[in-house]
């Protein structure tokens, strides 16, 4: 699904638990998730901080949108 | 009485001429032609080949969008055809697109047996080996002695309705169809074999080779977040409670698109998760672990984007084909573009 | 470490006032045996049924099916830490019953319970179909939790199967076999000519019905680890696992581990057999990369020169199977992968959901994407209500006169990926 999204021009954000398979599949702008099970936060935390997890990384996600990328990268920090 | 066979050719192997005739449009010819009678010395008794259509590789480019694919499958359809084959193309690549463009669509449209055949290297092989079948020929026409039995023996097979074995017993294009069969041995015991040979440097084998799987350019950056409208889109199973489209727990054959309209968060009250691939009990109680609804609408009241779309899409990703999920795409995306969506959260478990 | 499994052959079941087994028939009391289930009081109800191959009888939904088995001599009992105490097992000697088998049913705890028939067409690709089953249906108390609804169900089994396991006390085995791994250096020493191999037995750790336990401990919480190959056939490995039916490693198949038995078939022929390492498939990525490095370098350490490697479950697992396989590779051990395939109904789409170049010896264990048809048995055991959700159904699959399609993934053990079975797909 995520190649049909870039294929359109629309640029797409693949948040992922399973970096590897995203590489394999050929996603270009890659955001890792926390774990399969609960990809965005953790559940294992309170509320607020597995919110305050869960709003960075779609933060990361939505800013890895703006950048420029020429081939498959992977947003492993907010460093960028 | 005698199976009805329409053979396609070009207007070069009709012997019309090379490159300056091949703006020829389509036109049927009685019986055969040129390389028709190498196929029909192959076909045998039992199989006539009534009819030859043939038409330009130039004019068959140029017109499929103007509808030269309804034109000859109007053409092919009036001679009452039991089977078709089109060509070989051998290396001619526009003849290669045309032959299996044309043989695709009689499979399809008219529903019965096709053969084709061209060089592996033809555009038109990776094009349509996966749809028809294709025998393998050299890259010259001096190679339809040799093709031409093969591309009769499928046919005829597949007119009898008589088992079509593999690529290597039949000459055909490998069309990375996955088809099971009982081994004599069993896996394990195969499997310790073929270790011993790779471990000795001996020759190995692989019963399913790596695919090389494509790639797509990004798409350029988004300008501006701010103004940005924002769609979401998963492969975890999210859906509303009780699962109103059906969306398999595994192997999905289908996506839905579901209303977030003024939702400040995804609620357990509305949603659920059907995937068959994980651990539920987290994303049961907060959906907005696998959706962020919350941020994603925080975000947006607080300006950070523009505006988070009504309606998140949803399928299940686990053991669904990459083929299906290429067709939800193709089938959403439309309607992203419609909705004048700028980014796509794409959210996997 | 050495242990002899006798095997007594069962060649028929039946229900009798005293459960015993005389003739190579074994002889069931279903009150007996469903009064030992019920001591769970999770479980309100259990009624046995028997299954022989070839009667038209549906099971369904298929939780895990088991081996009875009796340690006769050595330390420790038949599924150490689960049934007993924890002991170190897989020396001295174990009985098993060899072509009966225990099936749990009942209704289902997710989507990923399976269907075994006795007889038509998807015997074929069942196991199970051939072995004489008796199964037991149980019913869970109202409102208990999934997880312990799951664990009520696997322990249900594994208490049925341990009672049926004392028949085989009196009994001569109709068959013996002895496998024997040593210590790592001297059994690289009694074979110094033939090549060192050993297997990566990746065991399925992905969460609530998808857990293995080795020794009682839940797989996820392990790290790589090294095993004696005759620990297996004591039970040291049970499933707790309700994966994609078609791909469950169920109990039985970890008694019956085709890898490690194919591997003893060779061993001191033509392969020197080392060790088995465990590992697993665990939900996080930061697991599959310590544990894939981990798994790598055992294989170094131990001096292997080949491995064998299998899976248990499709999807994220496959990234856990490629990451083992190129590390492997890449510290100079040849590996071989058995793996099963989903390209799809119409087998077109790629076969595995993660690739790697280092995979270029897979054997293949089948497509469980293709559709068959199911007709109607004469005898449900268990229930039908659920095919339409159960993995490989869909809404709509199911016919009124009982009869159903499905894909092949819906049958236990239908292309289990450690190559049990001979179905194989080739590209077309």
């Amino acid at each position: 699904m995520v190649k049909e999204i870039d294929r359109a021009g629309i640029p797409v954000v693949h948040i992922c638990t399973v970096v590897p398979i995203s590489l394999t599949i050929g996603a270009n702008r890659i955001v890792p998730a926390i774990g399969i099970p609960y990809p965005l936060g953790d559940a294992h935390e309170s509320e607020e901080k597995s919110y305050e997890i869960r709003e960075r990384l779609v933060t990361r996600a939505l800013r890895a949108l703006t950048v420029p990328v020429e081939e498959q990268t992977v947003f492993e920090s907010d460093d960028f | 009485m005698s199976k009805r066979i329409v053979h396609y050719i070009n207007q070069f192997f009709a012997g019309i001429g090379g490159e300056d005739m091949a703006d020829i449009a389509p036109e049927v010819r009685d019986g055969v032609v040129g390389p028709g009678l190498a196929l029909k010395a192959a076909l045998g008794e039992g199989y006539e080949i009534v009819a030859t259509i043939i038409c330009g590789d130039n004019y068959f480019g140029s017109n499929i969008e103007k509808g030269v694919v309804p034109e000859l499958l109007k053409l092919i359809d009036a001679c009452k055809p039991d089977g078709f084959i089109a060509g070989p193309a051998f290396n001619a690549g526009r003849y290669g697109v045309a032959c299996g463009t044309i043989a695709k669509a009689v499979q399809d449209e008219l529903h019965i047996p096709v053969v084709t055949g061209m060089y592996e290297e033809n555009p038109g092989a990776d094009m349509f080996r996966k749809d028809v079948h294709i025998i393998a020929t050299k890259n010259s026409s001096a190679d339809m002695r040799r093709s031409a039995p093969l591309m009769a023996k499928l046919l005829i097979k597949k007119l009898e309705n008589q088992e079509v074995l593999g690529p290597d017993e039949e000459g055909y294009l490998p069309r990375g169809i996955r088809v099971n069969y009982f081994n004599e041995r069993r896996g394990s015991e195969r499997a310790v074999e073929l270790l011993l040979k790779k471990i000795a440097g001996e020759p190995t084998y692989t019963d399913y080779p790596m695919p090389v799987i494509d790639r797509v350019a990004p798409a350029p950056a988004l300008k501006d977040l701010k103004t940005a409208r924002i769609a979401l889109v998963t492969s975890g199973g999210i859906v509303p409670q009780g699962n109103p489209d059906h969306i398999e727990s595994s192997s999905a054959t289908k996506w839905g698109k579901y209303s977030i309209e003024g939702m400040d968060h995804a609620d357990k009250k509305d949603f659920m998760t059907i995937h068959g691939g994980y651990d539920r009990a987290y994303i049961t109680e907060d959906p907005d672990l696998c959706i962020p609804v919350d941020a994603l609408r925080n975000l947006e009241k607080r300006g950070v984007i523009g505006k988070l779309m009504d309606y998140f899409i949803a399928t299940t990703g686990t053991g669904t084909a990459t083929n299906s999920a290429k067709r939800f795409g193709e089938e959403f995306v439309p309607m992203l573009k419609k909705d004048k969506v700028d980014a796509v959260l794409l959210v996997s478990t | 470490m050495k242990l002899e499994l006798g095997k007594i052959h069962i060649k028929d079941v039946q229900f009798a006032d005293e459960t015993r087994i005389k003739d190579g028939v074994l002889y069931v009391n279903a009150a007996e045996l469903s009064a030992e289930v019920l001591k769970d009081d999770r479980l309100i109800g259990c009624r046995i049924e028997l299954a022989r191959p070839g009667e038209s009888v549906r099971i369904t939904p298929v939780k895990d099916v088991i081996e009875p088995r009796l340690k006769m001599q050595g330390p420790g009992v038949v599924f150490p830490g689960v049934m007993g105490k924890v002991t170190q097992v897989g020396e001295g000697v174990t009985y098993c019953m060899d072509g009966a088998c225990v099936i749990t049913v009942g209704q289902i705890v997710g989507f990923q319970e399976g269907v075994i028939d006795m007889s038509g067409p998807a015997a074929d690709y069942c196991p199970f179909s051939k072995t004489q089953n008796v199964c037991v249906v149980i019913e869970p108390k109202e409102g208990l939790d999934t997880h312990v609804y799951e664990s009520a169900g696997r322990m249900a089994g594994l208490s049925a199967a341990s009672y049926l396991a004392k028949t085989l006390k009196d009994q001569t085995p109709d068959e013996t076999t002895v496998y024997e791994t040593k210590p790592l250096f001297e059994q690289a020493a009694q074979y110094p000519e033939l090549p060192r191999v050993g297997y990566i037995h990746m065991l399925q750790s992905q969460g609530l019905l998808h857990d293995t336990y080795y020794y009682g401990v839940d797989a996820k919480q392990f790290i790589p680890t090294i095993m004696y190959p005759t620990e297996i056939f004591d039970g040291a490995i049970i499933s707790g696992n309700c994966v994609a039916p078609c791909d469950k490693v169920t109990t039985y198949h970890h008694e019956h581990n085709p890898v490690i038995e194919d591997l003893y078939r060779q061993h001191g022929k033509t392969l020197n057999f080392m060790g088995v390492i465990l590992t697993n498939e665990n939900v996080f990525l930061m697991d599959k990369e310590r544990h894939s490095d981990m798994t790598a370098k055992l294989c170094e350490y131990i001096g292997l020169q080949g491995v064998l490697l299998t899976e248990e479950g499709y999807g994220n697992p496959d990234t856990d199977l490629m990451m083992n396989c190129k590390k492997t590779t890449q510290h100079g051990v040849k590996v071989v992968i058995i793996t099963d395939e989903f390209p799809g109904r119409d087998g077109k789409s790629y076969s595995l959901a993660d690739v790697c170049k280092e995979a270029d010896t897979m054997i293949s264990c089948g497509n469980g994407n293709i559709v068959i048809h199911f007709p109607a048995m004469e005898h449900v055991i268990g229930m039908q209500d659920y095919i339409e959700m159960q993995i490989g159904g869909w809404v709509g699959c199911k016919y009124d006169d009982g009869s159903f399609d499905a894909e092949i993934q819906i049958i236990i053990a239908s292309t289990i990926a450690n190559g049990f079975n001979k179905l194989c797909a080739r590209g077309y």
